[in-house]
């Protein structure tokens, strides 16, 4: 909401300066968003009449002017705009004027001695317009100052209106909410009934009552059309961010920002019978002002005569009822469409109209009559017009109801912390309009018809705050009883396993959960993703249900800005469709963990090979992660990752993620130049931490042997340790891999897998028989499972 | 000097004279070997005559012990010279730089949430997460906002497709962490839902939310937290009190300016805008819009199983992107969502 603050200062003058104005504003909910000057600063500029003009004697496009400017002599001034003429009232630069840009000397224009300059809207920084000079009103002043004159050290104020403050979309509402904070007079415009001169009707019909329970409509015959409007009009609606377009609309809107009451006019030539209110036939269809044809749905409401659509109601007037320079008689409307029934109508057709953003908020539905009033006797004033009698239909039992709302003054200080006397809260809420009556716990509030946001104690609660003062309320630390929180031991953070993650040489990035669909199709062969019905931009259309592909783009992202050596991480949602699933949304949102590894293992550094990073690097990642639980990697395939080279990460039996080198075609695609390795891991998973668990220290010393196996050179090792390790004899206490050898002193299909044996017992030392017996036996079980021999 | 002043004299200088373990054991052998001129001394004793004999054999031996004296003290000499030259060629240059893997770092948002977590810990607010893919119903209706009201229109809500095409309208992505609000009070009132009086509830809720919006101070996704607080007789003193603290202490910054402001949301009444000022810095003195927050309707406590005649409470939402923003001077939001190292690995 943008207004001028000399016209709020007509309703209601506080003694605050313009920047208190807007403080007082501010502070009382109404967000004064922006402030700024009518105009540019500039002084010593007049109202002058030009008295005569002669060509200039050395310059064609010149011409010499003699200039009124209220005092005995008139000035001579040299002119180039071509709209200058005798008797013309024009703003006029004196010599020491400061304008934008320029300050005005005595000179000599080609020999002759010009002593100002008149001047173009666009020279006094008022508009772009440099066609001539401005032309001022023929009753102008002369020689007043222009500022005064055009009221130009006025202020556009604009408000960012919260929803519930209807009451404050007009400038009579603004000043009774400013005449209630500061205690100034409210000044409202005097709206006294025009009398009918001729008798033409029109019958009003509601035919949908719940959707329009006021009409008021009167016919004025024989209007100018063509009449200009008023500069001051003009000027107060320009100031409120809407263009002047001819008087007829100028008034509408002038009404509508005065009083907040829409007013629609129709050319009463395109009308034929009754006015109805009433709701769409099937199919039908209407072209708006704004040259959109609509169907509406079956619960808009249209204006329409005997035989047509005229206006969707409370929206927007159809093309061909409107008014237009030809217009001579009209007909006025000044409804009150209810907030329900007007509610998401323009947001159905992708538009916002100033009458539904009104009337979807709230409008006064005791105010149409006055305001129809208001617009006719301006409307007579201006360019005539013999108004008829004003055509109220209500539907009485269809308008809003004010029902009286309890407010207890002890609730009231409960809830807001103090306790304010009650004397002070009725001197506040009859400031605001509101209707009192005194109650053993309180008082009974009846709201005005104005406020469409007082329906509980709670709202009559917020008056009160509002109106004493946000800031007058103290700040005090709360008083709890306090209960001490549980710690356990086994979960951890999200945050100490980022911290984990970060300390391994990660950096952590957030990405958007929408991402391209290719990248779906590409990392997660996910061909149906959740799609988004309102993507920002196509690349972001469809909810992941992997990270891999986000972390792929920062990848790219980064490769885009030569940092060759990538390690990022995310941790974050990902989404599945899963009619069992989720909190009653029919998705699966499983939190997870997924890092990225490109480039070198160790960043580029002196006495290191400098390798690439590899699948055991990032497994050794993954493992201290999940460490000291130990994981098992189960040979897998997946969409994203390379055939060979990618693994199932299991916990307990159970999937946890998985891990592997990006798929050389994706490597390609992308451009990635080398493969990432990646691993994707359920958070869930990574959360849960083991309760310690204590095994008795042994006193007696270890004995450690080591065993190397000969084995196929496709045996894995996993199902190998895992044999050793469940049939190991109870004095074996860890039997640990530390070398593979494939080369040399083996067959060409062989390698050798050498094993670590720590034996010990607690109670004893280990007899040599005992621990040869052991070895032994890890052996023919490796012999007789695995086909493995014993190195010699 | 007698004969065996010069032989110790001769052999020190001898000793002195050795640079290297070898020829120091080859020089002791000249005096205390089987050949040695001492040991020569000693076997020749027994030809003197037994009453020279005693003296003789006590002289020997003291120059022996003044020999085997200056030996032991040359062997250490060569033995620290020796460790001495070993410390000089294994001297490193200390100013290399260390190997191995450096630190990652932390995303900025994650550390201004860790932060706020941490500062609401320490007055018992636990902290709650909830889907991100939300339900209508908790997005909008528990929040005391139908269909149609006004107030949808200022969340530019994403919403989705379902598998025939055509738009989901019970499920979009949460366009804030409001709805945890409401899953943590049907959570805890059914929890406690045994006992007469509810204890208090105190949660914080962090997290992703998703709005239509993009430019240099919007992103479609960004995060907020939500904090609740429910009692017998929570306040809108006590609500300025906990927030006004907890922005002081984010920023570090007692002399932090807090006003509160009349607004609207339909989950609260009385509702506040919250804003912030500086005393020092760019920023210094500009009122700067950095939460939303007010009483919790008493609709929104009916919704979550609370009598709002018997509890009270508030509620506040916050960006902790635009807290971070201004608390390490970040001027563009959107430098959150881009993945540039250059950026990210200055938090660490």
């Amino acid at each position: 909401m943008q207004f001028s603050e000399s016209w709020l200062r007509s309703l209601c003058n506080p003694s605050l300066s313009s920047e208190e104005l807007c403080h007082v504003l501010t502070m009382a909910g109404l967000e004064v968003e922006e402030r700024r000057p009518a105009s540019a600063d500039f002084s010593n500029v007049v109202v002058a009449e030009v008295l005569s003009v002669e060509r200039h004697p050395d310059a064609d496009k010149l011409k010499l002017c003699s200039v009124n400017v209220g005092e005995a002599t008139p000035l001579q001034i040299v002119c180039g705009a071509p709209n200058v003429a005798a008797g013309m009232k024009v703003p006029c630069a004196r010599v020491g004027a400061k304008l934008p840009g320029i300050e005005i000397k005595q000179a000599k224009v080609r020999g002759i001695e010009s002593f100002g300059m008149l001047c173009s809207a666009r020279e006094l920084g008022l508009s772009d317009d440099h066609g001539g000079l401005l032309p001022l009103a023929a009753d102008a002043t002369v020689g007043e100052d222009i500022r005064r004159h055009l009221d130009l050290d006025d202020h556009l104020i604009t408000l960012k209106l919260t929803p519930n403050r209807a009451d404050c979309l007009s400038l009579l509402g603004i000043a009774r909410e400013l005449s209630a904070l500061t205690g100034a007079p409210l000044l409202a415009p005097e709206v006294k009934p025009v009398a009918a001169v001729v008798a033409d009707t029109r019958e009003v019909v509601l035919d949908a009552p719940a959707s329009c329970s006021r009409y008021c409509g009167r016919i004025i015959r024989g209007v100018n059309a063509k009449a200009p409007t008023p500069e001051w009009m003009k000027r107060r609606i320009e100031r409120s961010g809407i263009r002047s377009i001819s008087f007829l609309v100028d008034v509408t809107n002038y009404v509508m920002l005065e009083l907040g009451q829409p007013l629609h006019a129709f050319d009463d030539a395109e009308l034929s019978g009754a006015i109805h209110v009433r709701l769409p036939k099937p199919g039908e269809q209407l072209l708006l002002l704004n040259e959109q044809t609509v169907t509406p749905s079956a619960d808009t409401a249209l204006i329409a005569d005997d035989e047509k659509p005229l206006a969707m109601a409370g929206v927007m007037g159809g093309e061909h009822s409107g008014i237009n320079d030809s217009t001579r008689d009209l007909f006025l409307e000044s409804a009150f469409f209810p907030p329900a029934a007007i509610a998401g109508k323009a947001r159905a057709f992708g538009f916002s109209s100033d009458a539904s953003h009104r009337y979807e908020r709230g409008v006064d539905f005791e105010l149409q009559r006055k305001a129809i009033e208001r617009a006719t006797q301006l409307i007579v004033d201006t360019c005539g017009g013999k108004p008829g009698p004003v055509m109220e239909a209500v539907a009485a039992g269809h308008l809003p109801q004010r029902r009286p709302v309890r407010l207890r003054s002890a609730r009231a200080a409960r809830v807001l912390g103090i306790t304010l006397p009650e004397a002070r809260i009725e001197a506040m809420l009859r400031g605001l309009g509101l209707h009192l009556e005194k109650t053993s716990e309180g008082f009974s509030v009846t709201p005005p018809s104005f406020r469409f946001d007082i329906e509980i104690e709670e709202d009559l609660i917020e008056e009160i705050a509002r109106i004493h003062g946000y800031d007058n309320i103290p700040s005090q630390p709360p008083v709890a009883r306090m209960a001490m929180m549980p710690a356990t031991e086994s979960s951890r953070s999200p945050m100490s396993l980022r911290r984990a993650v970060a300390e391994r040489d990660f950096h952590e990035v957030v990405t958007y959960s929408f991402v391209d669909a290719m990248w779906e199709s590409d990392f997660a062969a996910n061909r149906a993703p959740i799609m988004l019905a309102n993507p920002i931009a196509s690349h972001m259309g469809v909810m992941r249900s992997s990270l891999i592909g986000s972390l792929v783009g920062v990848l790219v992202a980064n490769r885009k800005r030569q940092a060759e050596r990538v390690r990022v991480f995310e941790l974050g949602r990902c989404f599945n469709k899963d009619a069992g699933a989720g909190p009653g949304t029919g998705f699966a949102q499983p939190m997870r963990l997924a890092g990225l590894a490109a480039g070198t293992a160790f960043p580029e550094q002196w006495g290191s090979a400098g390798g690439r990073v590899d699948f055991y690097d990032i497994k050794a990642d993954v493992e201290a992660l999940f460490a000291p639980r130990r994981l098992e990697f189960i040979k897998a395939e997946h969409p994203a990752l390379h055939p060979g080279r990618c693994a199932t990460v299991s916990l307990d039996g159970r999937p946890a993620g998985i891990l592997g080198e990006l798929h050389p075609r994706w490597v390609q695609k992308y451009e990635l130049g080398t493969a990432p390795v990646v691993f994707e891991l359920e958070l869930a998973a990574l959360l849960a931490t083991p309760f310690p668990h204590y095994d008795e220290v042994s006193r007696f010393p270890a004995v450690i042997r080591d065993l190397a196996l000969v084995v196929a050179q496709n045996q894995p090792l996993a199902p190998l340790l895992a044999a050793l390790r469940a049939t190991a004899p109870a004095i074996v206490r860890d039997v640990a891999l530390f070398d593979v050898y494939q080369g040399k002193g083996l067959g060409e299909n062989e390698k050798s897998l050498a094993f670590r044996i720590v034996m010990q017992d607690t109670q004893r030392t280990l007899e040599d028989a005992e621990v040869e017996a052991a070895i032994a036996s890890l052996l023919a079980v490796a012999t007789r499972d695995f086909n493995a021999s014993l190195r010699g | 000097m007698d004969k065996l002043d010069q032989l110790v004299a001769s052999a020190t200088s001898d000793f002195a004279a050795a640079t290297e373990p070898a020829k120091l054991e080859d020089a002791k052998a000249r005096y205390l070997g089987k050949e040695g001129s001492l040991t020569a001394l000693l076997k020749g004793l027994g030809k003197l005559p037994a009453d020279e004999r005693k003296s003789a054999g006590t002289a020997i031996n003291i120059a022996k012990e003044r020999i085997e004296s200056a030996l032991t003290t040359r062997r250490d000499a060569l033995k620290n010279a020796q460790l001495e030259a070993q410390l000089a060629t294994e001297a490193l240059d200390v100013t290399l730089p260390g190997r191995g893997l450096p630190r990652g770092s932390l995303h900025p948002v994650t550390i201004s949430l860790d932060r706020i977590e941490q500062l609401f810990r320490s007055i018992g607010f636990e902290v709650a997460e909830g889907p991100e893919i939300e339900t209508d119903w908790y997005n909008f209706t528990a929040l005391n906002t139908p269909e149609n009201h006004p107030a949808r229109s200022m969340h530019d809500t994403f919403y989705l497709l379902g598998d025939d095409g055509k738009v989901q309208d019970d499920v979009l992505l949460r366009t804030h962490t409001s709805p945890v609000q409401i899953r943590s009070m049907l959570a805890h009132t059914e929890r406690y839902k045994h006992l007469e009086m509810l204890p208090e509830l105190r949660v914080i809720c962090p997290g992703r939310v998703y709005r239509v919006d993009s430019d240099a101070t919007h992103s479609p996704m960004f995060h907020q937290v939500e904090g609740l607080w429910i009692g017998e007789s929570v306040s809108f003193a006590d609500l300025k009190g906990v927030v006004a603290d907890f922005l002081r202490r984010f920023f570090e910054s007692d002399d932090l300016k807090v006003r509160f402001r009349p607004s609207f949301f339909p989950f609260t009444e009385p509702s506040a805008e919250i804003d912030v000022a500086f005393m020092s810095g760019a920023l210094e003195g500009r009122w700067l819009e950095i939460a939303g927050c007010g009483m919790v309707h008493p609709n929104v406590l009916r919704f979550g199983g609370f009598d709002p005649e018997k509890y009270t409470g508030f509620a506040f939402g916050m960006g902790p992107d635009r807290l971070t923003m201004l608390r390490y001077s970040i001027p563009d939001l959107r430098l959150f969502f881009e993945g540039d190292l250059r950026f990210l690995s200055q938090f660490q």
